[in-house]
């Protein structure tokens, strides 16, 4: 089915995820911090739609916006952030932090001025229909190997994670 | 305006550059932990962004260049990034409750022991 409106939902879209992005490291409370994550992480899900990614797109809504922000919840709930609402919320590296994201963000903008024409408009004939079946293929076929060293690094990090929030192992 | 109105890759680029740019800004100056491990999600997020976008542009390619329908790599590679970013949270956030514990505090700026 062809798209309808594309540059609109784009648009809007891109504008949820940057004021989401915004608000994630401009809030006070860590709480709203997250919900503003979750908000962004939608986004970027409806985004990876447009892009033809409906697989890519299940995976982020279950796995961050249901997983990681669930995780992320529970710590900031165990944490106490009374106190941590009372300090300070911004270091004294904003300088740094200004001139490295200036620096970044020249280093983009050159890269995007000068990639520019890279880039040509093409017609695209891709049916997304059977997305999931092609991923599970390549997944199970031409990456088997990544796929098993990823599940090795998930038994990794369930150890990891219990042995460091064990109060004596 | 005719290039506004028609959303290429270059688009979804320029947003996953700005995503990186404001979760660099996020583990550059805050100071509560919590915050910091959120914008290292939301730099991961602009990298996925940009392999999913990039796979769509592959998938635009002409077959004999590695492109087709099912050069869908960059779309593989993002799912790795998501179960990487699953393993870093929960590794970062039990290394936070070792530390809440010990300090009492999740202020960045005293995790200060290993400091010359």
């Amino acid at each position: 089915m062809a798209p309808v409106a594309t540059p609109f939902f784009f648009y809007l879209l891109a504008g949820i995820m940057l004021i989401g992005g915004i608000l994630v490291i401009t809030r006070k409370n860590a709480v709203h911090s997250a919900l503003a994550l979750i908000v962004t992480l939608l986004a970027q899900a409806s985004i990876y739609l447009m892009l033809y990614a409906p697989f890519v797109a299940g995976v982020q809504i279950i796995l961050y916006a249901g997983g990681i922000m669930v995780l992320f919840l529970f710590v900031i709930m165990l944490v106490s952030i009374e106190r941590s609402m009372k300090e300070r919320q911004f270091n004294s590296q904003w300088v740094v932090g200004i001139i490295a994201a200036t620096a970044l963000g020249g280093l983009f903008i050159a890269v995007f001025t000068k990639g520019k024409n890279i880039f040509p408009d093409h017609v695209l004939s891709v049916v997304e229909d059977n997305n999931t079946q092609e991923v599970a293929t390549l997944l199970y076929g031409q990456y088997m190997f990544a796929f098993e060293i990823a599940s090795l690094l998930l038994l990794v990090a369930i150890i990891g994670a219990v042995v460091m929030a064990k109060k004596r192992i | 305006m005719e290039s506004m109105l028609h959303i290429t890759t270059l688009h979804y680029l320029v947003l996953g550059a700005a995503l990186f740019v404001l979760g660099v800004i996020g583990v550059l100056t805050r100071r509560n932990v919590v915050i910091v491990l959120m914008s290292i999600e939301l730099i991961l997020n602009a990298v996925n962004l940009n392999l999913v976008a990039f796979s769509r542009y592959w998938q635009g390619m002409p077959v004999r260049m590695g492109g087709g329908p099912l050069a869908l790599h960059g779309q593989i590679f993002s799912i790795f990034v998501i179960t990487d970013a699953a393993a870093e949270a929960a590794v970062g956030l039990g290394i936070l409750i070792a530390f809440f514990r010990n300090k009492e505090t999740v202020n960045i700026d005293e995790v200060n022991l290993l400091k010359w």
